[in-house]
């Protein structure tokens, strides 16, 4: 290990035309660049003059219309800063453009004394949830922000728990006893109060009825609380309510070796499987230098398409249960049975293999995968074609889920949406296609679109993207290139066998690797993909260890259940129900 | 007026023993509708369904029953204690009821009533109070919002059941369900009624509460409805009940516009030739099976529509429609009736 260097060279940003732009619009002493692995410039930006950066950015020619995500880092203990401006905390906002393709990334450095922040919601709508995650993990309070209440943990919670002061192990608290007084207060805590939320209690005709639609709900897909206030049965406001499913896999992260976190990553999209390990293996791989074997990409490639079947299989299936219908689900259980077969097969596992490995992935494919790949192709399109006429050609189906929850392209970038729910209302932005990872630039395929953005398109364009993953998946099967499942890389972990056990130093390096874990080098990556329900990424922080310092995990699921307020005003229950279904959201996916 | 002669009080013991027979084989009909109903819907879905106890699983609704009396009957402290348990009696038992009008063969059915039809709708009618007193009393959100589902849904369909009945009322000139039988000698009613029977069959799936009417007790949105508060016994009469309005309807279904324990007939024609033997209890139960599994082949295939488009489709649709059937059927009936007083 010691013949690695602490840092890797990093690209430089310089050039960049935002930084350019910014550069010109600021002068050039108000920013200070950051060299990151990701290519993604990276901003230091003044506190004070934030809300006229943020403000630039989203009003500049082709804006930056989405913020893509918001989140901070506890600097205290990290040690190989470099070339960054001094700070206690750190906040930064990551963007991205649509019509440039590109992101921005731009940080601003906080000191204990002040935690304070102007908040941003005036810019971005769906600053308001991530703003709040940042005040209920990391203690920073942004002003004017309308209710900075906790949201992933309970309102009556003690402490911020991502800071790095905060323990990581239940053996570091006292122990802990549930007795009656505390269920009490937490379930008090529980009580939902509509004066804070700035909502009528009733106007002078009429008394409106608070609904708790979940945790506990047949329908609520995990969970997920949603207070409705409604008026017969049509819903005036509501209120989503989350984080009865976090873990804190976030900061798991920061106590795990770079290999052990992977099975993590599995659980975080419980129904993507193998596709979450694939954002995190890739930002490490940055950060670390290594590049995969094409082998590797292509199987890696293969499998996560497995997973988005599975996981579309699973939504169309709920969806429309979720309508009423009884039948689909069990039919589109029968077909993830044979997908999991295959997978069964190669990876040894079922829902969550944590199969891919930093550098490569854990084994060679089985003897006789392709027959298996093969009679699953052969399999599927029939079936899929019968779905299409028994479900989506239904006239019941049509009318509960057409014009329904519905909301146009330029909504859907201001709440953050990714994924079918993006590419429903006619934007064509599959990160497979526009920013190709992996080696999906060698593969041939569409992005199904639809542009009506309703509750039907999303089903439609997931529907669309099942053939697409079939077709991407033959590809893979017909050219599986040769080589090795592995890279040659010092720090693949766990090395290639026949690295290992041969002398002294392949021990030795053996024996590191797989019980310390690897030493990635410092610095910062990250790496978005498109997932199984929008674009998932992680951005990762190393200071040089056996353990990441700081991993963001940014999921689909968060944004897209922020939006459903603005979505589902003044429509029914039911339309509520199939909408929910439409989003296609975990909770883990959510909490995390 | 008759006296108590023997012979009367064995009429009257025969009367008790049939009505008490028929009563009981309509509920143990029922439980085992609920076995047959998860057994026929896993054949169609690639799935087996209850199989364990008994040849074919057969005994699962005697396992079920067992464990639904043995259940904590379990009350809500916020009910209205009463009510709530008036409402699975009359779930259970308004429907159940109107078997006393049923005619199963010539010689098997409770009462011949010159009301039949009319004891009928009012205990649809009757079958309401059970879902709205189960919303009301629960004192629960969920309860209450199916309630009221239930209220608004039922009053509209009943409203053109009523009136897609009239149709068969004129043709036989009876409400009496054995004079609606004997006038279908010639031939079934679906033939000349053909829209009051579309109507009514949407109107009885909606009566019974069956999928897709189902929206006083829909799972994805509202829970378990109006019975969402409800456990053990109660809940199983509820359950119960649902099957009776199954069986119910589709005996009614066959009766009226099919010929009920009557051979095959169409537009004056006889399609069972007279040598071959009759049995009549095996065309009833042969037809109302069929009827049967088709109120499980529709849950099986379709999803639920909102409750404003099935309002829509009571009032704007079915309500014309049964009202179209009735001004055609009189329209008919008039002019196929000899001229009186000349023109």
């Amino acid at each position: 290990m010691s013949t690695q260097s602490d840092t890797q060279p990093v690209a430089t940003t310089k050039g960049h035309e935002v930084v350019r732009e910014l550069v010109t619009q600021f002068g050039a002493e108000t920013f200070k660049l950051q060299a990151t692995c990701d290519g993604i410039p990276t901003l230091w930006t003044p506190k004070e003059r934030l809300l006229e950066v943020l403000h630039f950015l989203r009003h500049t020619i082709r804006p930056y219309v989405m913020l893509y995500d918001l989140s901070a880092i506890d600097e205290q203990l990290r040690t190989k800063r470099r070339d960054q401006p001094p700070a206690d905390f750190t906040v930064f906002y990551h963007l991205l453009s649509i019509e440039r393709n590109s992101d921005v990334r731009i940080k601003v450095a906080l000191s204990s004394d002040n935690l304070h922040l102007p908040t941003a919601i005036k810019i971005w709508p769906n600053a308001n949830w991530y703003e709040r995650e940042i005040w209920d993990l990391f203690g920073i309070e942004f002003d004017g922000h309308p209710l900075l209440a906790r949201i992933l943990l309970p309102s009556n919670w003690q402490g911020h728990p991502l800071r790095k002061s905060y323990p990581a192990r239940a053996t570091e608290f006292d122990p802990f006893f549930l007795d009656a007084a505390k269920q009490d207060a937490a379930q008090e805590a529980l009580r939902f109060k509509p004066e804070d939320w700035g909502m009528q209690l009733g106007t002078k005709d009429v008394d409106y009825m608070f609904l708790n639609l979940g945790p506990n709900h047949p329908s609520a897909h995990g969970a997920f609380r949603i207070i409705l206030q409604l008026d017969g049965e049509e819903i005036v406001d509501c209120v989503p309510d989350i984080g009865y499913h976090h873990r804190g896999a976030e900061k798991m992260a920061e106590r795990q070796s770079w290999h052990s976190y992977i099975p993590y990553t599995d659980r975080i999209d419980y129904l993507g499987g193998v596709m979450n390990n694939l954002p995190y293996v890739l930002a490490v791989e940055k950060l670390a230098g290594i590049q995969v074997p094409e082998r590797v990409e292509i199987i890696r490639i293969m499998m996560a398409e497995f997973f988005r079947i599975t996981s579309h299989l699973l939504f169309l299936g709920t969806y429309v249960q979720d309508v009423g219908g009884m039948s689909p689900i069990f039919f589109m259980f029968a077909d993830r049975q044979k997908a999991y077969d295959v997978i069964e097969a190669v990876t040894g596992f079922r829902m969550h293999p944590a199969w891919f490995r930093i550098g490569g992935i854990a084994h060679d494919l089985p003897t006789g995968w392709d027959k298996k790949v093969k009679e699953f192709l052969d399999w599927m399109p029939k079936r899929l074609d019968e779905y299409y006429k028994a479900a989506f050609m239904n006239g019941i189906l049509r009318m509960r889920t057409i014009d329904v929850a519905k909301y146009n392209a330029e909504q859907a970038l201001a709440w953050g949406v990714t994924g079918a729910g993006l590419r429903a209302t006619g934007i064509d932005y599959d990160l497979r296609k526009q920013r190709p990872y992996s080696g999906y630039e060698r593969l041939e395929f569409d992005v199904p679109l639809a542009h009506n953005g309703d509750a039907y398109d999303r089903a439609m364009v997931r529907f669309e993207e099942l053939r697409q993953s079939l077709r991407i998946i033959r590809q893979c099967l017909d050219n599986m290139p040769s080589g090795p499942y592995k890279a040659d890389h010092p720090l693949t972990c766990p090395p290639p066998k026949e690295r290992t056990l041969k002398d002294i130093e392949t021990l030795i390096n053996h024996f590191l690797s797989v019980s310390w874990g690897p030493v990635i080098p410092a610095g910062e990556s990250s790496q978005m993909i498109e997932a199984t329900k929008g674009i998932n990424s992680y951005y990762i922080i190393s200071d040089a260890s056996t353990m990441s310092y700081r991993t963001r995990i940014r999921t689909p699921s968060f944004p897209h259940l922020q939006q459903i307020p603005e979505v589902i005003r003044g429509s029914m229950v039911p339309d509520l129900i199939a909408y929910l279904a439409s989003i296609d959201f975990v909770m883990a996916d959510v909490d995390r | 007026m008759n006296t108590l002669t023997y012979a009367n009080i064995f009429t009257i013991g025969i009367a008790m023993l049939k009505a008490i027979i028929i009563l009981i084989a309509t509920v143990a009909g029922a439980g085992l509708l609920s076995w047959i109903e998860r057994r026929v819907l896993g054949w169609w879905q690639d799935r087996y369904g209850p199989n364990r106890v008994g040849p074919f699983g057969i005994f699962q609704f005697g396992a079920d029953m067992i464990k639904l009396f043995f259940k904590e009957d379990w009350t809500p402290p916020f009910a209205d204690v009463f009510i709530f348990w008036l409402a699975p009696v009359i779930g259970m038992s308004a429907l159940l009821f109107t078997m006393a009008v049923v005619p199963i063969t010539p010689e098997w059915g409770i009462t011949d009533s010159q009301v039949g039809l009319l004891f009928f709708l009012a205990m649809a009618g009757v079958a309401v109070y059970a879902v709205l007193f189960a919303g009301w009393a629960s004192n629960s959100k969920y309860a209450l919002l199916g309630g009221l589902r239930s209220a608004a849904q039922t009053l509209s369909y009943e409203v053109f059941m009523g009136i897609a009945l009239m149709g068969v009322v004129m043709l036989a000139n009876s409400f009496s369900l054995y004079t609606i039988i004997e006038a279908q000698k010639d031939g079934w009613f679906i033939v000349p009624q053909f829209l009051g029977f579309c109507a009514f069959v949407v109107a009885g799936v909606a009566v019974a509460h069956r999928s897709p009417f189902d929206l006083p007790e829909a799972e994805q949105e509202l829970a378990a409805g109006f019975h969402t508060e409800y456990a053990g016994i109660k809940w199983a009469m509820f359950f119960v009940g649902e099957y009776v309005g199954v069986i119910l309807v589709s005996a009614l279904t066959v009766i009226l516009f099919f010929g009920g324990w009557q051979e095959p007939a169409l537009l004056g024609y006889k399609l069972w030739p007279d040598f071959l033997p009759v049995y009549p209890f095996i065309w009833f139960a042969l037809k109302t099976s069929i009827f049967i599994m088709l109120f499980i082949l529709i849950r099986a295939a379709l999803p639920r529509p909102r409750y404003d488009q099935i309002m829509d489709a009571g009032w704007k649709f079915f309500l014309p429609l049964s009202l179209a059937n009735l001004l055609i059927t009189a329209a008919v009936i008039l002019l196929q009736q000899p001229v009186a007083g000349g023109a």
